[in-house]
């Protein structure tokens, strides 16, 4: 069993609405915040032969349903 | 005349009853569809997905509804060319199945907006929508927090120059791209929309104007 995390967040060009939000209202209690995105952590277990055959399982989830590959991107880390 | 119409449902739908009744309406027979169940695409004449929050919007709107068993046969009648149109959630889902191009994301004014407002027709549609004229303005309702229409400005560009814009905002509400209110795919056969034609087919709603995209 591998313990996997997909980080996923909104692509640079697309605007992060959730981000500016929370961005601004840093700003309005007056932390030094040039700039905040807000993206997802998605933990999952995964039953596989190795390391790499659990990644790639995770890939795979990932570009079918946890990240929209248009306005976001993803990366899979393992975890302990 | 009797079109058989399929209205998908999904957990989280609440537009269903709408559309069943505007489909109603129109003088075609609508059958609910739910999503745990595959169907049989030759029964029906076309398909509707109606708004709502399907899934609570977890993860993103509309993403767990486009991988539903009942999509898997939707994503069969669409191959198949059968007309397929979704209002607001629906229109999410369809983006989400890759069955239209783009993504729905937050309105760009962080608001959920609920009003009355003025779209333009830009290609009519084979079936929801045939008699809209191009430039026909029409008034319904929107009620959507993600709304704003995403695409690439290479993929807009595209689907402006192959006529798949079905309608476009007056005054932009949200920030969509290229003003789109709605969308069809290049085989022009699913189409779908933000506005709520079903929320505008007697005066009383304040607006009838939706009654030309559900007849036929």
């Amino acid at each position: 069993m591998y313990k996997i995390g997909v980080r996923i967040m909104p692509r640079a060009e697309v605007l992060d609405t959730q981000g500016r939000a929370v961005g601004m209202t840093l700003k309005s209690k007056g932390f030094q915040v040039m700039d905040c995105k807000v993206g997802k952590f998605v933990i999952l277990q995964i039953e596989g032969e190795s390391p790499a055959h659990a990644r790639a399982q995770a890939t795979k989830i990932s570009e079918d349903l946890l990240c929209n590959t248009l306005i976001e991107t993803f990366q899979i880390e393992e975890l302990p | 005349m009797s079109d058989k119409i399929g209205v998908l449902r999904f957990p989280g739908t609440n537009c269903d009853w709408d559309i069943y009744k505007a489909v109603e309406w129109s003088g075609a027979k609508p059958t609910f569809l739910w999503h745990q169940d595959t169907f049989n695409v030759e029964d029906y004449d076309g398909f509707v997905i109606p708004g709502g929050f399907s899934y609570g919007d977890y993860l993103r709107s509309g993403a767990l509804a486009a991988h539903a068993p009942a999509m898997d046969s939707l994503r069969t009648a669409a191959e198949k060319g059968y007309p397929i149109f979704g209002v607001c959630n629906g229109f999410q889902i369809l983006c989400e199945a890759g069955l239209l191009p783009g993504a729905l994301m937050r309105n760009a004014g962080l608001r959920f907006i609920d009003q009355m407002i003025e779209i333009e027709t830009q290609n009519s549609h084979k079936r929801f929508g045939l008699k809209l004229k191009k430039n026909q303005k029409s008034r319904m309702p929107i009620a959507h927090a993600d709304g704003r229409y995403f695409v690439t400005d290479d993929e807009l560009k595209k689907i402006q120059d192959n006529d798949q814009v079905y309608c476009t905002y007056v005054a932009n509400p949200n920030g969509s791209a290229g003003n789109i209110a709605g969308v069809m795919n290049a085989k022009k056969n699913v189409v779908a929309m933000m506005p709520h034609p079903e929320r505008a087919i007697y005066e009383w709603m304040g607006s009838s104007d939706g009654q030309l995209y559900f007849r036929n």
